[in-house]
């Protein structure tokens, strides 16, 4: 995560009192958007959606519903998921209208 | 219309006063949701839009939740916004406070202080900011309508400057002030804008350089944003003292020291402290006493947060007792300003009594306060000034 450095946290001591080497910027703004992608939220999953894509029809509506934009469209047009970010949620194995998709417990 | 280039000498209410002063300091956002006895702000500033006097975009919000969201938004796009609000409007802020002061957004936001419901009641107390103190905002308190014009010209400056960054909320006492008229200096155009430059935002939202703003910090760096956000309140605390100078410089009025006034306090063995409009009544109080010869004096707190505790330890030093007067309670225990004030004072031989007053909207007159200072100097204990 890139920060700025302000002159203010240049003059706090704060790298004293903090665990990591961060750089605080001020009013907490990320001058590098995109951040999310790095913080990885799959080992929340339990439940763990699988995709059987013989069974795809590509129709993308469990694309369109994953809260966590975690399903991504295949070269050949059927959908997987990326379990880097899915949290397990189920809506795609809920709606998905030919019943390609199941699930089981996360085994860790 | 043209902008009035010249100062003038107006009788206008404090609300009208803080209108003014905001037209003056130029902001570009204005989301407003009017409560009494904050909506002569609101009305005076749509007239000010209306009549094209003001070069602002005026927000009918549907709530206070959504007027602070909308000054959050204003500031992200990097422009100076107002609002103001009390009481209830202000406690449906509360959630919306610390976002924008931990964004170390330098908003100024009028609040014309109204007690919290229940019973339902409109009248004046310091309950409603009180109870914000904290949420991360400098809290300005003012006496009279030309101290909440000129204040609210301050708020901007300290607010916006780059070591403070944080909000400023301008107390008014709701009606004793709001509604209250007095004659009052407006000051031209072109002096405010000498004394107050254009703002220049640490950060703003802009497409060609994207930003990411309202972030999740986990707990190995929540605690560090708090600890800048205390360091600015320190730095507060000497800009404060600064831009009053400043002032003093360019329009003639400062306000004690901008943190604290103190009035007949060098010999003082016994004081009043206290906020607001009573600080008016209380100077008369002192006045009556002297001419009797009894050594009383009176502290104004202009400044709640961040807590001039050195000034005030310095005005203590040689006191006996000192007279607390809260216009809140914090119900459980004292009064807030007591609560401050002893842990101030713990080292020190002065006692500290608190009394709470003046509770939606009761009045603070000179028998009572008089009534508050003969208490401590018989020594005994401090009560709810009914």
């Amino acid at each position: 995560m890139k920060k700025q450095k302000t002159k203010e946290q240049a003059q706090s001591g704060i790298s004293k009192t903090c665990p990591g080497p961060m750089v605080f910027s001020k009013g907490a703004v990320i001058s590098e958007p995109g951040s999310t992608m790095k913080y990885k939220t799959g080992n929340w999953r339990t439940y763990k959606p699988v995709i059987e894509r013989a069974k795809c029809i590509k129709c993308g509506i469990c694309w369109a519903n994953c809260p966590d934009a975690a399903i991504k469209k295949d070269s050949d047009g059927t959908f997987i998921v990326d379990y880097d970010y899915c949290k397990g949620c189920l809506i795609c194995d809920k709606l998905c209208p030919v019943k390609a998709i199941s699930h089981g417990v996360e085994q860790k | 219309m043209a902008e009035k280039e010249k100062a003038e000498k107006v009788v206008i209410s404090g609300a009208d006063a803080i209108a003014c002063a905001v037209k003056l300091c130029r902001p570009k956002v204005l989301p407003m949701y009017p409560i009494t006895p904050s909506t002569l702000v609101p009305e005076r500033l749509s007239e000010f839009v209306f009549n094209g006097e003001m070069k602002a975009e005026m927000i009918h919000v549907e709530s206070e939740h959504s007027a602070a969201s909308a000054l959050y938004g204003a500031y992200a796009t990097g422009v100076r916004g107002f609002t103001a609000t009390a009481s209830q409007g202000l406690a449906l802020m509360h959630e919306i406070l610390p976002i924008i002061s931990a964004s170390r957004f330098p908003a100024v936001m009028a609040v014309a202080n109204r007690t919290l419901s229940g019973p339902l009641n409109i009248w004046n107390d310091h309950s409603d900011a009180v109870s914000e103190r904290d949420q991360g905002w400098i809290q300005l308190y003012c006496e009279s309508a030309q101290e909440a014009f000129d204040t609210t010209i301050m708020a901007y400056k300290i607010a916006e400057t780059e070591r403070v960054s944080l909000p400023v909320m301008v107390c008014i006492d709701g009606f004793a002030l709001s509604h209250v008229y007095e004659p009052v200096q407006i000051e031209g155009q072109s002096k405010v804008d000498a004394f107050l430059p254009p703002y220049k935002p640490h950060n703003f939202l802009d497409t060609s350089d994207p930003k990411t703003f309202g972030a999740v910090a986990f707990p190995n760096s929540f605690f560090e944003f708090h600890e800048a956000e205390e360091m600015a309140m320190q730095e507060a605390l000497k800009v404060i003292p600064k831009v009053n100078e400043e002032f003093g410089k360019a329009f003639g009025r400062k306000y004690g020291d901008g943190l604290v006034e103190l009035v007949e306090m060098k010999n003082a063995e016994y004081a009043l402290i206290g906020m607001g409009t009573l600080v008016g009544t209380s100077r008369v109080v002192v006045e009556e006493m002297r001419k009797q010869g009894e050594k009383v004096g009176l502290i104004k707190l202009k400044c709640l947060r961040p807590f001039p505790k050195d000034e005030i330890l310095q005005a203590c030093k040689k006191l006996k007792g000192l007279a607390v007067i809260d216009r809140h309670a914090s119900l459980g225990y004292e009064g807030a300003l007591t609560i401050d004030l002893k842990a101030a004072l713990k080292d020190e031989k002065v006692k500290v009594e608190g009394f709470v007053a003046g509770l939606g909207g009761r009045d603070i007159d000179v028998k009572r306060l008089r009534a508050a200072v003969e208490t401590i100097m018989k020594g005994e204990k401090g009560y709810w000034l009914k």
